[in-house]
């Protein structure tokens, strides 16, 4: 368990080393993600205590983000003053973000069936 | 008596106990709301939490510096969770090796079709300046967002909250859009969901179908990931 958590903050330091040395323009926990995933491929399995760490993080992920959310107290006036842009921006911006994605996915994903599909009904009789 | 409670409060809200305490509570509070309401969007326990506790530090004129010395713990996590996002993400390894190229197709679509869409609605409506930058990653999650928005300029916590809003906006709305527009391939559902809503739009997509879930969970993963290296490297290009 200690060991597990203690890999993930190894991750998250080499990340965050890396990305400073380097100066990358990626955030270094982005990066601590990046090589324990790298790390997870080589391995070829997830270790059980591993699972377990990170299944007892992710479960609450949403409550790790109500420090930074309440940071909106700070930012009232900006966001008063910017009703139009930012309401635009959420509401406009995320429909068309999700329009978009879905309409592109489901294009390849159809194209890739018909390809995928093409050669099998030759070879069934 | 009055004079007691006054030595207490002043005494509580100079330890971080307070708040860390508020914030656990305010979660759980909001979360069993959420449940009880059968996972309404609208019910969010991260739109309730942060409700309550802003309220609370207004009527109580706490400042966010001092509430943040509690809550810092909490904030903390964020690091060691993004670096776990790596395990789901694992999971997903035979999927993501079947269709790979529609995946990164419809992912780098998605994620500049958001940062686009965001800072071209937000400038056509008067926004500038670090507004714009904030709200440029505003559909990745949170842990990712934020530390996009230190990079090129924005306000990291505007964007939190910037993140959050999406979330919530697109788990109410997202699923509505797509049966209007005949999506109805649930890899494809999931992956619009987690693109443009994150961890948010990840939980109403469980909710909702378990294909489309698992997607949407890799799809908040990938979008992160690529906004971290593409949306730098953009705004470098305009600057």
């Amino acid at each position: 368990m200690l060991g597990y958590i203690t890999l993930l903050l190894v991750c998250q330091l080499a990340g965050e080393v890396i990305a400073r040395l380097f100066g990358l323009p990626v955030p270094g926990p982005v990066l601590g993600m990046v090589i324990l995933f790298v790390g997870l491929v080589v391995r070829g399995r997830t270790p059980v205590g591993l699972e377990q760490v990170a299944g007892s993080l992710l479960r609450h992920l949403s409550l790790l983000f109500i420090p930074a959310g309440v940071g909106v107290i700070v930012h009232l006036h900006l966001i008063a003053s910017a009703m139009a842009p930012i309401a635009g921006a959420l509401t406009i911006g995320t429909l068309v973000t999700i329009g978009v994605t879905g309409w592109v996915m489901q294009i390849l994903n159809r194209k890739h069936a018909a390809a995928a599909a093409a050669p099998d009904t030759e070879a069934t009789p | 008596m009055k004079g007691g409670l006054q030595q207490l409060w002043v005494y509580l809200s100079t330890t971080p106990l307070l708040w860390l305490t508020i914030t656990l509570l305010a979660y759980q509070a909001g979360d069993w709301l959420f449940r009880r309401t059968g996972a309404n969007p609208l019910c969010n326990p991260v739109l309730l939490s942060v409700i309550t506790i802003v309220g609370l530090l207004l009527v109580s004129g706490t400042d966010y510096h001092t509430y943040f010395s509690g809550a810092q713990f909490v904030h903390f996590l964020l690091g060691p969770a993004t670096v776990a996002l790596a395990i789901p993400l694992y999971r997903q390894i035979d999927a993501i090796k079947k269709s790979l190229l529609a995946i990164i197709v419809a992912l780098l679509t998605g994620s500049l079709t958001a940062a686009a869409s965001a800072v071209g609605i937000a400038w056509a409506l008067g926004g500038s300046g670090p507004l714009l930058l904030s709200l440029a990653p505003k559909s990745v999650t949170s842990p990712i967002a934020m530390g996009i928005a230190e990079q090129i300029g924005g306000l990291p916590s505007l964007t939190a909250a910037m993140v959050v809003l999406t979330g919530i906006f697109g788990a109410t709305f997202g699923p509505w859009l797509l049966d209007r527009l005949r999506v109805s391939d649930q890899m494809a559902r999931g992956i619009a969901m987690g693109v443009a809503a994150h961890g948010i739009g990840t939980a109403r997509m469980i909710h909702l179908n378990p294909v489309a879930g698992a997607f949407a969970g890799l799809a908040m993963g990938l979008n992160g990931l690529a906004t971290a290296i593409l949306l730098p490297a953009l705004v470098g290009l305009f600057r």
